[in-house]
């Protein structure tokens, strides 16, 4: 488990905690116990990596720690703020598909949280025009979402998430729709902006290369109801670059959470 | 997508030619087929009219004529005004209220399905005239609105739905910025099929009503043209409400692709 100790709220451990799920679980309407009872710490600027099978709840945690649904049971906390996190408090979200309005131009979606916010025209756009830039897509700002490619629109997708500033980025299987190439720069390009934004991440994903390749942490979660299965840290020389990719520690990382995943799949039919 | 358009252009540019000339032709064919006719068999004009005489009454009757046509298109706007805010607004409260939906549905497609000729006499009875005929176009026309602009706002992205949440959108907000945007291309399908219906609904209460005085539309004028036998006139007045159809159709058919053609798939070109 988690080397962070989460003790009752308040003490200082606490305050350098971005994320802290404590014995969270969530029922749907329908009677499917869909997560939990999950503990999980993340720490301010942490890169963390939720791996599990589909369907185990890792999207659901994700939409819970965003405030988008309430535990069933259990507390969600984020940063020092107390009880569930407010919609939008420092948090940029990125959906699995790249959910940008067509109907309007790149800049502007990348300004709707700011929009949103009751931010002014002038300054939004210029927000908008840094975010875009720092995904490498400043040239693009009056293009319409359907004049990109795939992985330019995930690029805008990240940029609006961005453009908040905020502590905490979540992502939902972000570039599980790409082509492998589009993946690796873009995975590439996500850990240099960690690296010069040193934000908290928790990265959802169904890739084990890809949770070794990103993250300190991967937290591997068991089918429905998702718990935790295993905590390994990915210990290697920063930054991380192609090099890493093809190493020997890659590699044996790669198998350790492969083995620690091989549950969560036994007694599954595969498809 | 706008960089190389001659390759490209040149069949599709030809084939848009011939689409547009063949049925231009069939018509011109067609009209030269029927003046023959009337001429060789000298058919007279209280039976078939030659298209000749059809365009000089037009020309001739102009006065009278017009001035129906501007009765029959200010009622087919008032109707399709009426139409267009009145299943919007609908369509937005039922968005707003499953209660209020699941409480004025059912009426919404009794309306719908009841034939509005057949409704049309029992207005007349409790409305005024100009009123009762105002009232059976957007009775026609606004079912299409209300069910396409409520599928519209059904379809609104369940993700962006949920980053505006994110965000703290306020309801306003997620209405103008989200659920409008979305519904958008919906609402102008609608429009499209409650322009035509607005004027099928104009001209079947005029019928409807059919009295002579205030009522002078053309579907009146053409009841009355074929009382009196002027055939002639008749076909002039059908001509003119058919145009004016086409008109319609065709303006919000161009509104329409103006408005979608940067980001809906329905006004984009097909070559990618």
């Amino acid at each position: 488990m988690s080397s962070v100790k989460t003790s009752a709220g308040g003490e200082p451990g606490l305050t350098a905690l971005a994320v802290s799920l404590r014995g969270v679980t969530k029922t749907y309407d329908n009677g499917v116990m869909a997560l939990g009872p999950l503990d999980l710490a993340v720490r301010k600027g942490e890169f963390i990596s939720l791996l599990g099978p589909s369907g185990c709840g890792k999207s659901t945690a994700l939409r819970l720690i965003a405030g988008l649904g309430a535990p069933s049971s259990g507390t969600v906390r984020v940063a020092h703020h107390d009880g569930p996190a407010q919609p939008g408090q420092g948090i940029g979200f990125v959906f699995q598909e790249p959910t940008l309005m067509p109907w309007t131009s790149v800049r502007e979606n990348v300004r709707l949280p700011l929009k949103l916010g009751g931010i002014p025209k002038a300054e939004g756009r210029a927000r908008a025009d840094a975010a875009l830039a720092s995904v490498g897509l400043a040239d693009f700002a009056d293009a319409f979402p359907r004049e990109l490619s795939g992985g330019m629109k995930m690029r805008v997708s990240l940029a609006r998430a961005l453009v908040t500033d905020p502590d905490i980025l979540l992502m939902d299987e972000p570039f599980a729709a790409l082509d492998e190439i589009t993946r690796f720069r873009l995975n590439n390009d996500l850990l240099a902006l960690w690296r010069s934004l040193r934000k908290t991440v928790v990265f959802v994903t169904h890739s084990v290369f890809e949770s070794v390749y990103l993250s300190q942490r991967v937290v591997v979660m068991t089918a429905r109801p998702g718990r935790i299965q295993a905590d390994i840290r990915i210990e290697t020389v920063e930054p991380r670059g192609e090099e890493f990719r093809t190493s020997a520690a890659y590699s044996d990382y790669c198998r350790k959470v492969s083995a620690a995943l091989a549950p969560s799949y036994s007694g599954q039919s595969v498809l | 997508m706008n960089a190389q358009p001659s390759l490209t252009a040149k069949p599709s540019g030809a084939q848009r030619a011939v689409r547009f000339v063949l049925p231009v032709v069939v018509f011109a064919a067609g009209l030269l087929a029927w003046e023959l006719v009337v001429r060789i068999k000298e058919i007279p004009p209280y039976v078939l009219p030659a298209p000749s005489i059809i365009f000089l009454t037009l020309i001739k009757d102009w006065a009278v004529l017009s001035q129906s046509l501007a009765t029959t298109l200010l009622t087919t706007l008032e109707g399709f005004v009426a139409a267009s805010l009145g299943g919007i607004a609908l369509a937005l409260l039922f968005n707003q209220s499953k209660w209020v939906e699941y409480s004025l549905f059912p009426y919404a497609v009794v309306l719908q399905v009841t034939p509005v000729i057949a409704i049309a006499p029992l207005l007349l009875i409790y409305l005024e005239q100009q009123t009762a005929v105002v009232v059976c176009a957007f009775i026609v026309a606004f079912f299409p609105v209300l069910s396409n602009t409520t599928l519209g706002l059904n379809s609104v992205d369940r993700n962006l739905a949920g980053l505006f949440q994110l965000y703290g959108a306020s309801p306003q907000q997620t209405l103008r910025f989200l659920k409008l945007p979305a519904a958008l291309p919906y609402i102008l399908g609608g429009l499209r099929i409650a322009g035509g219906l607005s004027l099928i609904g104009a001209v079947v209460a005029e019928i409807a009503a059919g009295t002579a005085g205030a009522g002078s539309g053309l579907a009146y004028r053409i009841a009355e043209s074929g009382y009196r036998l002027n055939i002639p006139r008749m076909f002039a007045a059908l001509l003119l409400l058919s145009l004016a159809g086409i008109v319609i159709y065709g303006g919000l058919a161009l509104v329409s692709h103006l408005v979608l053609r940067r980001w809906h798939e329905s006004a984009l070109g097909k070559e990618n």
